[in-house]
């Protein structure tokens, strides 16, 4: 216990009650802001798992029809047809914060509006398995980006969650409890020292009194 | 293959190894890039470089599912941000 190093005053008994005033009250913000991270996470969490097997399943159908695509195509035609796009992606990111984290939001701007541009190529050399498999990729796209939103929030909402209930623990089981036990003892130092001079002024009271009236004996 | 006629950018990697390479030098230079999908099947061989930026803000690395399908290593980042969050997994599964 720390107790020894501390001197048993009244004015290190003051600062120390203080502390613990203000550890107290650090405690329950943190507790506070510890709950409502959590409340939020568990939001983003249902919703990543739901975005996550939605990308999933339209992944997979995409690289299926892919597949398809590229059973019916020669390599090298399939590789020419989407050699150049003809779309481009501007990402747009901004910063949100949530109970102090900041978490991105993702905005994303196609170049081209026109929604049939996804295609880079003739209609006439190409399969329409490749139109099949290009439409549905280009339709979990937008999936994808929220689900990229959603993880990384997860992952920085669960990085700040972690900190922040590490710091309630080590207010809670550590800093409190010893701050509490070092007041206790000072107290109970001073008490005792209190006690000793009473008694001692009794003592030499006493024995003032004999001094001055040789009574008794 | 495909998400170049989104428009998408696309890094084409065989190896692990190779991503990895590829990854530190888009990753090094600038913040150009916001998200980086990577395939499951890469990611499975650069965990250790992809948790790098996990408490970055970014760029956000998402796993994605390969030609052959899920391997389900999307759904354990949940879980294992679940399980750091609160320190148990809550979800039960």
């Amino acid at each position: 216990m720390a107790s020894t190093a501390i001197t048993p005053t009244r004015m290190v008994l003051n600062q120390l009650k203080g502390r613990l005033k203000t550890a107290r009250r650090g405690h329950k913000l943190l507790k506070d802001k510890r709950d409502e991270l959590m409340r939020q996470f568990m939001d983003v969490v249902k919703l990543n798992k739901q975005l996550r097997i939605r990308v999933e399943e339209g992944l997979t159908g995409a690289f299926a029809s892919l597949q398809v695509a590229s059973a019916i195509m020669s390599p090298e035609m399939l590789e020419q047809a989407l050699l150049y796009p003809r779309q481009s992606v501007e990402l747009g990111m901004k910063f949100k914060n949530i109970m102090s984290v900041n978490v991105p939001q993702y905005s994303f701007q196609t170049k081209n509006n026109d929604p049939t541009e996804i295609y880079p190529y003739g209609f006439a050399q190409t399969s329409g398995e490749l139109d099949d498999a290009l439409d549905k990729l280009a339709r979990v796209f937008e999936d994808m980006l929220e689900l990229a939103q959603v993880e990384k929030t997860m992952q920085l909402l669960a990085e700040e969650i972690e900190k922040t209930r590490r710091r309630v623990n080590a207010l809670e089981y550590v800093m409190i409890p010893e701050l509490e036990s070092n007041i206790k003892y000072i107290a109970m130092k001073l008490e005792e020292n209190e006690n000793s001079t009473k008694v001692r002024l009794l003592k030499v009271k006493e024995m003032v009194l004999q001094d001055a009236h040789n009574y008794q004996k | 293959m495909g998400f170049k006629a989104l428009g998408l950018e696309t890094f084409p990697a065989a190896s692990a190894a190779e991503a990895t390479q590829v990854l530190r030098r888009i990753t090094r230079d600038s913040d150009e890039y916001a998200i980086l999908y990577i395939e499951e099947t890469l990611a499975a061989e650069m965990s250790a470089e992809i948790d790098k930026f996990k408490d970055s803000p970014t760029p956000a690395i998402i796993l994605i599912p390969g030609r052959e399908g899920s391997i389900g290593l999307g759904q354990s980042a949940l879980k294992a941000a679940v399980e750091r969050a609160v320190g148990t997994n809550i979800l039960g599964d």
